[in-house]
């Protein structure tokens, strides 16, 4: 067990395009950590140079304390689950896992013992003699998992361990994955395109994007307080609602009306020196239906009424989907997110919004709806940065 | 539904049945008349029967009771095993880095070896025959074996080529992380996943080496390095006017038993779908 650290990491490959620009991250001891963003966002150059895959062009990486950076990988003690498990097929599954530890040299009984060990945590006691080819994924992947965990290794790397299981088997998963984290207590670098993955597992997530790290915090804190249009638009599912927006003496006029601003949000935008024209993102959460919202409340924020589009009930909640004139909030981030999420060739005429309202509402579909939203939530974007204006970075 | 299917795979299955035998018998008749020839006596050689009237082993007796044949037969193994053996062992290496590494000038190095193995043999003799000549090569092993490592090469590059691209290269990253030097993981890992491969082309290169007849007819004079198939072209009757018909079919059988030997021996080792399981769900 040990701290990673990683001091200005940077990749560049021969033909001069540059994966990971100085990459700073602190991952403590016995610590969670998710490295997020989508693909080609250089997480997964990230976790092959902590593991010694390839080589760090320059920067320093630091575990435990001692620089590795020209070790090999099997001279940094740390084992690595792969996406696509990488078992090998002419071993058995005991053979699989007995492997790490028959290369180090390790005796037969403690071998026999370490690999009973974790194939009764991973539940693979039954399948010990047979081969990969004769297993189901989501055994397999715990086959990948155990040849980890049998050398009690200083961290755990894992790129994308999950995702090539079935949706419902990748929730069971995810569960397992986090159980066996506390239960070793041991570092842990996980790789995900999954946001959801993100939010869940990690006691901390980097989120990447074009080879750079965009923030680095707990996952509540990024949901919270995304220091940018990316990590916004990235973190949370439904995803934020991005709206063009005017900044007019103290308030801010957009197509969902006017909002005022509050004294806290008028001193950042001032600190910041923001532009005229910004992005208003608003989380899907933080709108109701106007008619189940107090007097006294209903003055902290601002109502406005559209035509309902589609309306798909949860059960447990209502979504509505609103299409209001006007253009489209664009930058180069969220031109990026739309082509990550493959939804830059649907075809969308004005704002998008969606919005998520409690299931007593009585909007119905087709019909017009009033809408509250609470003013102290937005959240405002410098649309040639992407900065969060009003994230005030503490 | 179920018997009707059932009436339908069995009609198939027929069908097939009668097709590989047609092709089977196709392809086998002439070994098979060859080895009824070979056990025909003189007399009884061109009566047309194709089981012998007259049973005999004369045929065999006479050919290893010559140093001819029993000399050329030492020749052809040992010739086809060393090139064999040693474009095996190279293509290997080559096949390893083309499949792996990206190098400069990887693609010309794949297209000379394309090249070479296209080039026709025809017009490498008389070139062939002076050179090895000047350089004492000639009608000596090394004399016909390095021009069966010139061709046998290529081939065993391009055969492993194919198969090492089909290991998941994350099979020997995995390795690495688990603590294996480079050495350790092309051995435990690698090899033995690319086994079927290997033995596969080492079939394909003894097949070549050992029918060839353009080069052992060529670069050879004496039994000191003539091969089976350039012997078989030198017997001789009892007489001018006999006919070497028998001992020739008998010599002929005789060389295709190691060919079919070596291929049922590593056939065993050939399985199919060997890296499946490795990745993915």
């Amino acid at each position: 067990m040990a701290e990673i650290v990683l001091d200005k990491v940077s990749k560049q490959y021969p033909d001069g395009a540059v994966a990971v620009r100085d990459v700073d991250i602190e991952i403590a001891d016995g610590e969670f950590i998710i490295l997020v963003g989508p693909s080609g966002c250089g997480k997964s150059t990230t976790l092959n140079m902590i593991a010694g895959l390839e080589d760090i062009t320059s920067g320093e990486l630091r575990i435990g304390g001692e620089r590795v950076n020209e070790r090999a990988p099997k001279d940094r003690d740390i084992a690595m689950v792969f996406q696509s498990y990488a078992l090998y097929p002419h071993m058995t599954v005991k053979e699989n896992m007995a492997f790490p530890l028959r290369l180090a040299k390790v005796d037969n009984a403690t071998v026999e013992k370490k690999v009973r060990d974790a194939a009764e945590i991973l539940d693979l006691s039954q399948h010990l003699d047979r081969k990969p080819a004769n297993l189901s994924g989501g055994q397999r992947q715990r086959v990948a998992m155990g040849r980890a965990i049998v050398r009690s290794p200083k961290a755990f790397l894992m790129d994308e361990p999950l995702s090539n299981l079935d949706a419902k088997l990748r929730v069971q998963m995810r569960t397992s994955v986090s159980r066996l984290q506390k239960q070793l207590g041991t570092t842990m670098v996980y790789v995900t395109h999954d946001q959801t993955e993100a939010m869940t597992l990690g006691d901390r997530v980097v989120v990447m994007r074009g080879g750079a790290v965009q923030q680095v915090g707990a996952p509540q804190y990024l949901y919270d307080h995304p220091a940018n249009l990316f990590v916004a638009g990235f973190i949370g599912s439904p995803s934020m609602n991005f709206v063009p927006a005017a900044l007019e003496g103290g308030a801010v006029r957009s197509p969902l009306g006017e909002v005022p601003l509050t004294d806290r949000v008028r001193g950042l935008l001032s600190a910041a020196d923001a532009p005229r024209e910004v992005i208003m993102g608003l989380r899907p959460e933080h709108f109701e239906d106007a008619r189940l919202v107090d007097d006294g409340v209903r003055a902290h924020g601002v109502t406005f009424s559209s035509h309902v589009d589609v309306l798909e009930s949860m059960g447990s909640d209502k979504y509505a989907y609103f299409s209001l004139s006007g253009e489209q909030a664009t930058s180069a981030e969220l031109a990026e997110l739309a082509a990550d999420a493959g939804s830059s060739d649907v075809p969308g005429g004005g704002v998008s919004l969606v919005t998520r309202l409690s299931a007593a509402s009585t909007a119905t579909e087709g019909e017009q709806a009033e809408i509250w939203f609470d003013a102290d939530k937005v959240q405002l974007f410098d649309p040639g940065t992407g900065a969060n204006l009003t994230y005030s970075g503490d | 539904m179920a018997g009707i299917g059932g009436a339908e795979t069995t009609g198939r299955k027929a069908r097939w049945a009668v097709l590989n035998v047609v092709v089977v018998v196709y392809a086998l008749f002439p070994v098979l008349w060859i080895v009824s020839l070979s056990f025909k006596t003189k007399e009884t050689l061109a009566d047309g029967n194709f089981i012998p009237r007259e049973w005999t082993l004369d045929n065999y007796t006479s050919i290893f009771s010559t140093t001819e044949f029993v000399r050329a037969l030492v020749n052809s193994i040992g010739i086809a095993v060393i090139a064999t053996a040693i474009a095996v062992v190279f293509g290997t290496m080559a096949a390893y880095a083309i499949a792996r590494l990206d190098f400069p000038g990887k693609r010309v190095l794949v297209g000379i070896s394309l090249l070479v193995s296209m080039f026709p043999q025809i017009s490498l003799i008389s070139p062939l025959f002076e050179i090895e000549r000047t350089l004492g090569l000639f009608d000596t092993w090394p004399g016909l074996i390095l021009p069966y490592i010139t061709f046998g090469l290529p081939l065993a590059i391009y055969t492993l080529s194919a198969f090492f691209r089909e290991i998941p290269w994350e099979l020997e990253k995995a390795a690495k992380m688990d603590g294996a030097t480079p050495g350790q993981a092309f051995r435990r890992v690698i090899a033995p996943l690319a086994a079927p491969g290997v033995f596969t082309t080492a079939i394909l290169v003894f097949i070549f080496c050992w029918n060839d007849f353009l080069f052992a007819i060529s670069l050879t004079s004496t039994e000191n390095s003539r091969t089976v198939p350039v012997a078989l072209s030198f017997f001789t009757g009892s007489s001018q006017f006999e006919d070497p018909t028998g001992s020739i079919a008998a010599a002929a059988v005789v060389i295709t038993i190691p060919i079919i030997l070596f291929v049922l021996f590593f056939q065993r080792r050939i399985v199919a779908g060997l890296t499946s399981g490795a990745v993915k769900g």
